[in-house]
């Protein structure tokens, strides 16, 4: 294995894991507060449906980015009115709502399947770029690897430094108490579900767009629910899901390391790994049930209805 | 003695004082599906007056105090704010007003620090007129001797030093209505004189203060004057401090009251169940550790344990029940079986009946019918074959409903639609009805009215008298006092040791409370290590058979 | 000046005790309001949305040769459907029903291959078993997972279904692959000796489909009757209180979640040694996804869960000849799932709340 390989092999997982890094950037804030979502996978292909339709029919892929975070947020809107108004259980409508979007997707794109569009161009980063080893790594990106990084660091700060964070975090801990002290549980929740599916979305988009610039039903493959695994995995800390979704984006091209290194096993099987890696990752969380329990928002997945506050 | 007022003169008092009261509530009233929670409630507050809102569970004072504090919407009536009226939407517009809560369970978030804590609850207008919050605390707690550290997690304070942090969220904001909820009980008597000495100084310094209770003696010792409510309405009003209990009490219930002058206490016989120095770490983050816990329960008594909430009594229910079967097997002894190790229907099974504190969510399932809910831990005679005779257990669970006069709609009636006090009286019966050796009982008449506290109070009494051990948790020292034959109280997850009720007071169980026994304890254990249960140490204390 | 004596905009009320009639009335306002939002978009689309119902829901049971199909549809989605119903009174949210289909036709299949050219009368019982076994090996797996290293189990489950997937692939393209078969990723015909006899003379309905009917009352009996069914209800509903009672969740998490996965299992092999007859990539159009929405259609009961299929397996098979006749997506279907899902849980609310257009309670009225 000479340098280049390496270094192509590490490219490739950062922009494998960039998809990854959005969605899970945007499910930590809205579990933060309290709201777990299992529609990720929908929102995701249905971001990126429209954005792909968007892009395609405009011939601009900024257009298409924005499509899709509208359509993310859009569909989470749904999600957030039947769990938050109608205090339906989360874990049930968080599936209808990946049964809805992979359907729904799959109806209004239908028409568009194997037509090609352009994606986005790289943009290489002037200085840093020639960088040895690491310039070509880190700096020879999209825009979009380039954003999630940046609103990486903007999540962290949010949610660690500022007045907004604590409230996100003391209403994902104790809804009653939060709304007995004044703070508007339902807002705040309303808001986080909206930002989680905005960047279900934009991770659609990412798909679509950019990382194999075209529509196929399915495309997403499971992307949305091993982002949930990876946001448990990561401890809700965000410095932690950059660098677990990077190394769920070296599983999902591990096949092509294998054969890269010569093996020869059948693609099928290969097919299955990052899957198996997910399931590794969370029965190694799962040993440690009680740090997971001590780090998990208190309140994940529990209704709050301020009716029966009375 | 008239207490009994015209509730529209009253309304008129309200509206033409010259000066102003800092509170005025004009024929609040708020209706609930089935229930009239308040009912045209007239009430008002002065500046620096500590006034006492008295009444039964379920007599409206919650509800009264949410309107209050804007978490519930009254459908009817008016509140007047330093004689200006006032809409209070939210809790947020009760802080503005300078409105401050303190809550019987607590709004505190765990994993924030004390000072995060306070500053959630502060507006951006507030915080910024704050040069250094945490400055701010200390000099605070200096000035009322709250001993508060603003950088601990709230998750390592305990449950008298939440309390505290409470009251300085509320001054912080300089509030003019501070709202406590049964402050009191969830301290030590300590605790409570040191609670007391703050509230008067607030009060002094213009502070109204509205504190609800039906603890009497602390109404009279306490407040200035006294709102009392039964079935949301009010019922009287008067001064406290010219009062005895018993009469506010008679107010309270109505012809009711009858001041229990106590039960007859009585000796235990051959011990049933024993705990042998048992300890174990919790299975809950923020959970207490149990510490080599030791004591006897004997046949025909009844051990009562005191303690202020979350010094373990969870954990040691759950141990002491099977729900928690991780402690090693001879920790636990029930009739010379080693059953720690047992689940908790195999304890069941060999007559270890328990009764927990959360009714509804454990100790019944609330979505299901009474006879459902028979089975739950009544299974035997019920069961052939894997098939479950329903017939037979609707006539076994509608004569519980008679025995026990719990009102519901009959055998079908989900557990839920009950009032506390009935499904306490089902569960109860319930768990009599299998005839225990051993009966396990947690907070049996928290939140329960006057009349189902006494039937609970006599159906325990009669356990005893037919020969059951009984191990009787609670918070409330009083009814431990009424009840128990011998005490003890919990601390940090040790248990104090063993004395006859009639040889304590409730000075000394209140210095156990708050642990005083504790490093005299451990010294013991250290000296006669694991081998002897009950160290000797403590045997004038003991006076066993 | 007299008011109206309705309120315009109704308040929400809580209702005193949960309303059973809304409880079963809920999931057929469900698909009412699933059915006009299904003619809306059908109009949006330029179809007649009158003659989009009429293909999707009526045609599927106007002759023989469609009844038969609908039966064919029914038969796995009821198994998968009745096992995840129990899960989800359990508390455990098995999503791997397609999973547990899926290895239950590949294991079961590996072993019909092995009865290729012979007629033994065991071919068949011995095909089956193995297909439930499979099932229940891929059930177990996640089960154990959880219940050894708490892992979260919606999504080991979902994980599985996609290892199963992939399973499934390498199989057709590999060791289960027909060597005669110029190539295609599929394996050989099952003999006559491992196929499941025929119900009618006509069509493809085959006994599979009577399993499904016989374990689904089945279920239903031993749920509502034993004591063990009561045991599953409290632990799901709460699990305090199954703790508090003593019922062992290890046992009954075993329990429920190995019977999905047999369930399940026979699904699959049911379906590739019934009307498939081979095994091939494409066994299951998402079955043990719609299963979800079935369990949930049918209220979690084993005989609501037997109407519910009827009328998904409608549904399906309205999708395949709504494709043919009117040219609209097959993907519409599952769309319509996730729909009908929606309204459900919001027709749900009602069960609990009420609205109220009264002007003033009445109460007050006296």
């Amino acid at each position: 294995m000479d340098i280049d390989f390496i270094t192509q092999i590490l490219f490739a997982a950062i922009k494998t894991g960039t998809p990854l890094l959005l969605i899970a950037l945007g499910e930590v804030v809205c579990e933060k507060s309290g709201v777990l979502n299992l529609g990720q996978e929908g929102m995701m292909l249905m971001g990126a449906v429209v954005g792909f339709l968007a892009a395609y029919s405009t011939g601009s892929a900024g257009l298409g980015i924005f499509g899709a975070i509208f359509m993310g947020a859009t569909m989470s809107l749904i999600f957030a009115f039947l769990v938050l108004h109608l205090n339906t259980n989360q874990v049930a409508t968080g599936l209808a709502l990946t049964i809805f979007g992979t359907g729904l997707s799959a109806f209004i794109g239908s028409g568009v399947v194997g037509e090609t569009i352009q994606g986005f161009q790289p943009i290489i980063i002037p200085l840093l770029s020639d960088i040895p080893v690491i310039g070509k790594i880190f700096f020879t990106h999209d825009l979009l690897v380039y954003i999630s990084i940046l609103l990486a660091i903007a999540i962290a700060y949010v949610t660690n430094k500022t007045r907004i964070g604590l409230i996100l975090k003391a209403v994902g801990e104790n809804p009653n108490a939060a709304n007995a002290i004044g703070i508007n549980v339902l807002k705040v929740r309303y808001l986080a579900v909206l930002f989680g599916g905005a960047m279900a979305g934009l991770s659609g988009a990412y798909m679509s767009l950019v990382y194999t610039p075209m529509w196929i039903e399915n495309m997403t493959s499971g992307r949305g629910w091993i982002a949930l695994a990876l946001v448990v995995f990561a401890s809700w800390r965000v410095g932690n899901i950059v660098l677990g979704a990077y190394l769920f984006g070296l599983a999902s091209i591990m096949h092509l390391v294998l054969q890269g290194m010569g093996w020869s096993i059948s693609s099928n099987l290969l097919s299955m790994l990052p899957y198996v890696a997910t399931v590794i990752v969370m029965v190694i969380i799962g040993a440690d049930h009680f740090k997971e329990k001590l780090l998990a928002p208190r309140s994940l997945g529990k209704p709050f209805n301020p009716r029966q506050m009375a | 003695m008239n207490h009994l007022n015209n509730s529209s003169n009253h309304a008129q008092q309200g509206r033409q004082s010259q000066n102003p009261q800092r509170l005025s509530l004009i024929n609040i009233t708020k209706e609930y599906p089935g229930c009239i929670a308040n009912d045209k409630i007239t009430m008002s507050l002065a500046a620096g007056e500590i006034h006492a809102l008295l009444g039964e569970n379920g007599a409206g004072k919650s509800t009264l105090v949410k309107s209050i504090y804007g978490v519930v919407a009254p459908d009817q009536g008016d509140i007047f704010w330093d004689g200006r009226k006032v809409i209070i939407k939210s809790p947020s517009v009760a802080r503005d007003l300078g409105i401050g809560m303190v809550f019987q369970h607590f709004s505190l978030f765990e994993t924030l620090t004390v000072s995060e804590n306070i500053e959630l609850c502060l507006s951006k207008k507030q915080l910024t007129s704050i040069p250094d919050l945490s400055d701010k605390i200390r000099q605070l707690s200096r000035q009322y001797g709250l001993d508060i550290d603003p950088d601990r997690h709230v998750h390592s304070l305990s449950i008298g030093e939440r309390q505290r942090v409470e009251i300085m969220r509320c001054l912080v904001q300089s509030v003019k209505l501070l709202i406590l909820d049964e402050p009191t009980s969830v301290l030590t008597p300590q605790e409570v004189t040191n609670l007391f000495t703050v509230l008067r100084q607030l009060a002094a310094e213009g502070c109204s203060i509205l504190f609800i209770s039906h603890k009497l003696h602390e109404v009279t010792e306490l407040c200035h004057h006294a709102t009392i409510l039964r079935g949301g309405k009010v019922i009287a009003t008067c001064e406290p401090k010219n009062e005895t209990s018993a009469s506010i009490a008679k107010m309270m219930v109505g012809e009711l009251a009858e001041q229990t002058a106590g039960y007859a206490k009585k000796q235990g016989t051959d011990t049933v169940f024993s705990v042998n120095n048992l300890s174990l770490s919790p299975l809950q983050p923020f959970g207490t550790t149990l510490k080599q816990i030791n004591f006897q329960l004997q046949a025909g008594e009844i051990l009562g344990i005191a303690g202020v909430a979350g010094n373990g009594q969870d954990e040691l229910m759950s141990v002491l029940s099977g729900e928690d079967n991780r402690s090693k097997a001879e920790t636990i002894c029930l009739e010379n079986q080693n059953i720690g190790r047992f689940s908790a229907g195999k304890r069941r099974k060999m007559g270890l009946a328990y009764v927990p504190e959360e009714r509804l969510g454990r100790g019944a399932v609330p979505e299901m019918s009474l006879t459902e809910n028979t089975l739950l831990t009544h299974s035997e005679g019920f069961v052939q074959q894997g098939l479950v005779q329903w017939k037979k257990l609707k006539d076994y669970t509608s004569q519980l409903i008679t025995q026990y006069s719990v009102k519901c709609h009959g055998e079908r009636s989900e557990a839920q639609s009950l009032s506390g006090g009935n499904l306490q009286k089902f569960i109860m019966g319930r768990e009599i009805g299998q005839a225990p050796k051993v009966l396990i009982c947690a907070h049996p008449t928290w939140g329960v009215d006057v009349g189902a506290a006494l039937s609970i109070h006599q159906a325990l009494l009669t356990l005893r008298d037919q020969g059951a051990a009984i191990l009787l948790v609670s918070e409330d020292i009083d009814e431990l006092f009424l009840l128990a034959d011998r005490m003890a109280a919990v601390c940090d997850g040790y248990l104090s040791p063993v004395v006859q009720t009639d040889n304590t007071n409730i000075n000394e169980i209140g210095q156990w409370m708050a642990g005083t026994f504790i490093d005299e304890e451990q010294s013991t254990m250290i000296d006669t290590s694991s081998t002897s249960p009950t160290p000797s140490q403590h045997s004038k204390k003991e006076t066993q058979a | 000046m007299k008011a109206l004596p309705f309120k315009l905009i109704p308040t929400l009320e809580a209702r005193i005790e949960p309303s059973l009639i809304m409880k079963i009335s809920s999931p057929i306002l469900a698909i009412f309001l699933t059915l006009i939002v299904g003619s809306i978009l059908f109009s949006l689309l330029g179809k007649d949305p009158l003659h989009a119902m009429q293909v999707l829901l009526v045609a599927p049971l106007s002759d023989a040769y469609n009844i038969n199909e609908m039966l064919v549809k029914m038969g796995p989605l009821l198994l998968c459907a009745v096992g995840l119903a129990i899960c989800y009174r359990a508390n455990l949210w098995n999503i791997g029903a397609e999973g547990q289909l899926l290895i239950g036709a590949l294991g079961g299949s590996a072993v019909a291959l092995q009865f290729v050219d012979s007629s033994a009368w065991f071919a068949l019982p011995l095909t089956l078993i193995a297909g439930v076994l499979s099932g229940m090996l891929w059930a177990a797996i996640p089960t154990l997972l959880k219940l050894k290293f708490n892992s979260n189990l919606i999504l080991t489950t979902i994980m599985f279904n996609y290892i199963a997937l992939s399973l499934l692939n390498w199989g057709v393209h590999g060791p289960l692959k027909d060597p005669d078969g110029y190539g295609f990723p599929e394996s050989a015909m099952f003999s006559e000796a491992t196929t499941l006899p025929l119900l009618f003379s006509e069509g493809r309905a085959h006994l599979g489909v009577l399993f499904a009917l016989v374990l689904a009352l089945m279920t239903a009996f031993l749920l509502s009757k034993s004591h063990l069914g009561f045991q599953i209800k409290v632990f799901g509903s709460d699990e305090a209180a199954a703790k508090y009672a003593g019922f062992s969740s290890t046992k009954l998490t075993w329990i429920v979640m190995l019977f999905a996965g047999a369930l399940a299992g026979l699904a699959g092999i049911a379906e590739v040694a019934g009307p498939i007859g081979q095994l091939v990539p494409g066994i299951s159009p998402g079955y043990g996804y719609s299963a979800i929405i079935i369990a949930y259609l049918g209220r979690l009961n084993p005989i609501g869960t037997i109407l519910a299929t009827l009328f998904m397996a409608v549904l399906y098979m309205g999708g395949d000849l709504a494709q043919i006749e009117l040219g609209i997506p097959t993907a519409v279907i599952g769309m319509f799932q996730g729909v009908l899902l929606f309204f459900l849980l919001a027709c749900d609310f009602f069960i609990n709340y009420r609205l109220n257009f009264n002007k003033s309670n009445a109460a007050y009225a006296q």
